[in-house]
């Protein structure tokens, strides 16, 4: 098959798209979403790993009981939920806020460029 | 009523069904009258864009809380303890992944399929057979899964123990679920998937209430009751190890079968579709924080409901019931509310079942239709209704094949087959999803290699694991927990095969790409313009 693209998704054609993207708009915000979605990823994924292998290996501590019935591993495995529903809580505030106006922005002046 | 003699005692047949009836009855109204606006591509694959937020997110728990993981995990809970919850602790935080890396980029840059994604800035018609071959993988074993499971659910709710008895309704499953996908495309799956989750979700909620009722509030009054029933050793279920922790080899399966649960969510192509059923990406984000908080809290409710099982039904019993661990959930709903609150959690089973296969016919059909068909045998120049009319046609091929499964993997094991599913969508999608996503080099032959080499060492794995052949024969059954009894060729140790095979894929899409000299900047600096603002996107057309 010679060409590479046939498949083109529906959308304004005729973008400068290198152009867009070297743009200081552009580069802010790919900036901004990779400052937050690589560091909290490599977070979670260390929170997350670190209580399986406590769990597979330190039955005894993970078995320790604080109060009651209700043991470490417990509640190591309610944070593993706390920790979740935190991160998305602020990584919706965090798109609300810092990513989402400056995106709008730039997919209106590609779309007003094109019309 | 020898056919329906009561699989669980005091369960009544005849209540279940016509609980469960009564569900088809009403889903199919709602699907038909999803179906009048249904007319071109994008209405049959993604509802037109049209749903909100919070209704697709409401789906997405739909689609992700299969059998499996409400009847499995909280009947793991209450036979093993805590090792059940670590399933769900891995199904949850697995979304953070979807949530983060794929879902709103997915949205941006794709029309309908992983397919248009990864192959985005590639050589069109390889890649899109690769995306569609590991697709079809991946719905095909979640497929037989969910339709194996519904044999034993059959024999365990409607007592029907007879093969010619459960297969009938293996048949009828499967005839509903073709009849949701050919009249209401994606509109009317994804309705069934919100009624659906809705029952489910009250259903659940409504049980942990009782089952905490029952003991002042105090989940650690629950904890004391399980402890007590489960004899002897009671006190081990209060911790991990006692389904997992026996051998150096099982510690390792564990740690594998977690990272696959993990990686896998972002890979699988039926959750990755729900994300084109949006008009825009931050609607994309919207339905996955929803879809979080209500799986989030789902699997706090099992947690209660599983230890709840082993409190008021006892492990003992539950092992000894038809369907093993499987009916820990349906013993308990009996215990609690009688013949007709067992009918009520019976027939929302059913309609799990049901809902799930459907999410996954119509992602597979799609993924054929719009990625080998229109993309590699007509090289996009098929018409928009042909595309439909080949999707359909698919649909009815893949209903077929899951009927046929079904029926010849009743009786299989359940958790083995959604594991399988797990680990190729963590092995051969994930990477390649990323790679295209995030790396500006990533080409053509490292997406093939990635695809490929991910679901080639997946299933090569799998085959020569123990899960397939050379478990130990059990002396109290005289079978083997292997999938094939008397012959013993497993060389791999683990039964889960992540550990090895997801490193492996990510290796070979990076080594295929180095290899080729093929790299497009200016596709990548548009794919990513696109995908990080939407412009572009798709847009939801109001008819």
């Amino acid at each position: 098959m010679s060409t590479t693209h046939t498949h083109v998704i529906g959308g304004p054609p005729n973008v400068a798209w290198e152009e867009v993207h070297e743009s200081e708009d552009f580069q802010e915000l790919r900036g901004r979403l990779r400052r937050f979605i690589f560091p909290v990823t490599a977070l979670f994924l260390a929170w997350y790993l670190l209580y399986v292998v406590v769990a597979d290996y330190a039955h005894e501590f993970m078995s320790t009981k604080l109060f009651g019935n209700i043991t470490v591993g417990l509640v190591f495995g309610l944070l593993q939920f706390a920790s979740t529903f935190v991160i998305t809580w602020l990584y919706m505030r965090y798109a609300n806020r810092r990513l989402d106006p400056i995106a709008e922005k730039i997919r209106a002046d590609v779309e007003r460029e094109s019309a | 009523m020898s056919v329906l003699a009561a699989g669980v005692e005091g369960s009544n047949p005849l209540l279940n069904i016509a609980i469960f009836g009564l569900f088809v009855v009403i889903t199919l109204v709602v699907v038909f009258r999803a179906s009048r606006s249904t007319k071109t591509a994008s209405d049959y694959y993604a509802a037109d864009r049209a749903f909100t937020g919070p209704q697709n997110g409401v789906a997405i728990s739909g689609d992700y809380l299969s059998a499996a993981s409400f009847l499995g995990i909280a009947g793991a809970i209450a036979v093993y303890g805590y090792d059940g919850f670590l399933y769900s602790i891995g199904f949850l935080v697995a979304w953070l992944v979807a949530l983060l890396l794929v879902a709103e980029l997915l949205r941006n840059t794709g029309k309908f399929t992983m397919g248009d994604v990864v192959a985005y800035r590639m050589r069109q018609r390889p890649v899109r057979a690769a995306a569609a071959t590991s697709t079809l993988a991946v719905s095909f074993f979640y497929l037989l899964a969910q339709m194996a499971g519904a044999g034993g659910l059959v024999a365990l709710l409607l007592g029907v123990d007879g093969a010619a008895g459960q297969s009938l309704v293996i048949v009828a499953v499967g005839v509903v679920m073709i009849a949701y996908v050919l009249i209401g495309g994606m509109k009317g799956t994804t309705w069934v998937q919100i009624i659906k989750a809705t029952l489910l979700i009250i259903g659940a909620f409504a049980m942990t209430l009782w089952v905490l009722g029952k003991y002042g509030f105090s989940l650690s009054s629950v904890l004391q009751a399980a402890v007590d029933e489960a004899g002897r050793t009671g006190q081990a279920i209060l911790g991990p190890g006692k389904q997992y922790g026996a051998t150096g080899t099982s510690k390792l399966d564990f740690l594998s079968l977690g990272i696959a649960l993990v990686l896998g969510t972002a890979g699988l192509p039926h959750v990755l579709m729900r994300f084109y059923t949006v008009p825009t990406a931050r609607d994309a984000r919207r339905s996955m924080a929803w879809a979080i908080a209500l799986t989030g809290v789902f699997y706090l409710f099992t947690l209660v409901l599983g230890y709840g099982a082993g409190a008021l039904v006892g492990p003992g019993k539950i092992g000894k019931a038809p369907g093993g661990v499987n009916s820990a959930v349906p013993l308990l709903a009996l215990e609690l509310g009688g013949p007709i609150l067992l009918g009520l959690i019976s027939a929302i089973a059913f309609a799990t079942i049901l809902a799930v296969v459907a999410g996954l016919t119509i992602t597979a059909s799609a993924s054929f239709a719009h990625d080998v068909y229109a993309s590699v045998v007509k090289k996009g120049k098929a018409s928009p209704d042909s595309e439909v009319r080949v999707a359909r046609t698919t649909a009815l091929v893949i209903g077929a094949v899951a009927i046929l499964g079904g029926i010849l993997a009743n009786g299989q094991n359940v958790a083995f087959l959604v594991a399988l599913a797990f680990a190729v969508a963590a092995s051969a999608n994930l990477p390649t999803i990323l790679y295209s996503l995030f790396w500006k080099r990533f080409n053509t032959q490292g997406a093939l290699w990635s695809i490929y080499g991910g679901l080639a060492v997946t299933i090569v794995l799998i085959v020569f694991s123990p899960a397939v052949s050379g478990k130990p024969v059990d002396p109290k059954t005289g079978k083997s927990a292997s999938m094939i009894q008397g012959v013993d060729f497993h060389w791999f140790p683990l039964d889960n095969p992540g550990l090895v095979s997801i490193p492996i894929a990510f290796v070979l899409g990076w080594l295929a790409t180095m290899l080729s000299k093929e790299r497009n900047d200016s596709k990548h600096a548009e794919m990513e313009v696109r995908a990080l603002t939407g412009a572009g996107a798709e847009k939801s057309v109001a008819h």
